[in-house]
């Protein structure tokens, strides 16, 4: 792999940067391999980097329809945090988050993770009981957090509106410092350099049709580029997870619906962190170029269709000139829509499925770019040895059997 | 937004509905009788339709009846709707 270093930038600069080689190679699929994984979002591409490195299996092919990071890895407001109330969860985006500490340097691509910590306000009594029960849970997990008071909440972000006769008052806030945001495109295109050079076939454009079975065990997969034979599948398409499991003639405890963002004009620098708010329901942060990055829920109708309804735009916009006047004549750059596959417990789903060797890693809904690196570190130990990891032996599909749910609505009821 | 077609109503916009889910699903008649997979099947499974979807919609803001829809879930065109109790036309 050709190192991305100060001085590589150096030297290619003496040559016009002409010689810079592909990122990775246009791989052509070969007839059968060890694991093929369908989706090539960050995931997906994190699970094939990881199975080359941790566990030394490169005979894996990533297949994915679009283009590398087309899906929601390139498409969500790429808020990273850990402050999950129930220990699976925790232990889950934890490991996540401890991954993004370190990821720039592992996959030599600078991935720009920025922790600017997280603010999820509080608005009334109850609001602030929860805050206080999810942080009090964070901290016995070793997951860092405080509660901070209205004062605290305003000198960090000095334009909140405070004021006690606003209709939903700034009661209070839990601040997570290590908390931040990434790069999405760079986790993607990172993930994708570094799988290809421990020897990981990339294939874009070449979509999933069928899943191959033989007694109840996978085969392989159909694909537009045709047949092509595998011991273990490993499924991560988010917005797509049902259509891939009808292929393979399951169900799945899941809906798919648009999730809607939007960019502003740029701004001088102005917010240096990243807020939410479950009850005012927007959540905004401020990118690199200066564009404030801003979101809120999905819309409620079942869609595949990567666009949702401006009313639910109206509902976030609402939202934020509620919390931050400041921001009224702010004129918006960009929209767009990915599709989300939420659960009944907003957690997701890793694991087996009833068809032997075939393991789907979907349900990630709203939240799952912070999951990035953990979610391919669990999922490439699943389809290493067959069994679930530690971590992800919570989150399987018999848990809608058993009743044992992970439900994380509180912490991930706004979005992300 | 989408313009939704009360069968009572007639058009209007989506913001005065509510979205319901997926429609004609059946509550298992013996519970007790069925086990934790049939059980599990009916409260948490779907068919997520990418394609010509039948849902339930409520008029939340106008006559508050429950209807049913077949909606495109790729294009948003809503083929037809009419009352619960009634067949698709
Ligand atoms: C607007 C928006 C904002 C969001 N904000 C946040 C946030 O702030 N923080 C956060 O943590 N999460 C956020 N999310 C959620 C997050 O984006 C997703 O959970 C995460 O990116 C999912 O990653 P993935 O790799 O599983 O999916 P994707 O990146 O969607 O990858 C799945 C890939 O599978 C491919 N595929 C589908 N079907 C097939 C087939 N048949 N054959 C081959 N390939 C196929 C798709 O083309 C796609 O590239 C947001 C999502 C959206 C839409
Ligand atoms: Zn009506």
């Amino acid at each position: 792999m050709q190192s991305y270093s100060i001085f590589s930038l150096a030297r290619h600069a003496l040559s016009g940067h002409k010689n810079w080689r592909p990122a990775w190679r246009a791989a052509t699929p070969r007839r059968r391999y060890k694991v093929i994984i369908v989706g090539g979002g960050g995931h997906g591409l994190a699970t094939a980097y990881y199975l080359a490195k941790v566990h030394g299996i490169t005979d894996v092919a990533v297949l994915e329809k679009g283009w590398i990071g087309g899906g929601n890895t390139g498409r969500n407001t790429t808020i990273v945090r850990s402050n999950y109330l129930w220990d699976g969860s925790a232990a889950l985006y934890e490991k996540s988050l401890k991954l993004w500490e370190g990821l720039s340097q592992d996959i030599n691509y600078n991935v720009m993770y920025s922790q600017r910590g997280v603010l999820n306000l509080g608005h009334n009594l109850q609001d602030m009981r929860d805050i206080r029960r999810r942080v009090n849970a964070n901290r016995l997990n070793g997951i860092d957090g405080e509660v901070l008071d209205t004062a605290g909440v305003k000198q960090r972000v000095p334009f909140i509106n405070t004021s006690a006769d606003a209709r939903y008052p700034v009661l209070g806030a839990s601040w997570q410092p290590r908390a931040g945001i990434a790069r999405h495109d760079a986790v993607a295109w990172g993930y994708a350099r570094a799988a290809d050079d421990l020897g990981v076939d990339i294939i874009e454009n070449c979509e999933v049709t069928g899943v191959r079975r033989e007694h109840g065990r996978v085969v392989g997969v159909d694909t537009t580029h045709g047949e092509i034979g595998a011991d273990r599948v490993g499924v991560v398409v988010a917005g797509h997870a049902g259509v891939l499991a009808d292929m393979a003639g399951f169900r799945l405890p899941l809906e798919s619906h648009p999730l809607q963002a939007l960019v502003s004009e740029p701004l001088k620098p102005m917010l240096d962190t990243v807020v939410m708010s479950n009850a005012v329901h927007v959540y905004v942060s401020q990118s690199d170029k200066g564009e404030l990055v801003i979101g809120a829920g999905i819309d409620a109708y079942n869609g595949y269709g990567n666009r949702g309804s401006f009313q639910t735009m109206e509902h976030f916009l609402t939202a934020l000139i509620e919390l931050y006047p400041i921001f009224s004549r702010l004129r918006m750059l960009r929209h767009w829509g990915g599709i989300v596959d939420t659960s009944p417990d907003a957690s997701p789903i890793i694991g087996k499925t009833p068809v032997d060797g075939l393991y789907f890693n979907v349900g990630w809904g709203t939240g799952g770019f912070k999951a990035t690196p953990g979610s391919g570190w669990v999922f490439a130990h699943t389809l290493a040895t067959g069994e679930p990891h530690s971590i992800n032996a919570p989150f399987s599909l018999e848990r809608f059997h058993s009743g044992a749910l992970v439900d994380e609505h509180g912490a991930a009821a706004v979005a992300h | 937004m989408l313009l939704i077609t009360c069968p009572w109503c007639g058009p209007r916009d989506e913001s005065e509905f509510s979205y319901g889910g997926e429609a004609d699903i059946v509550r298992p008649p013996e519970p007790e009788a069925i086990d934790d997979a049939a059980w599990a099947d009916y409260v948490f499974m779907r068919t997520n339709t990418r394609g010509l979807h039948r849902e339930q919609w409520v008029h939340a803001h106008g006559c508050r009846r429950w209807f049913k829809a077949e909606r495109d879930t790729v294009t948003y065109d809503i083929r037809a709707t009419w009352p619960m109790n009634e067949e698709a036309p």
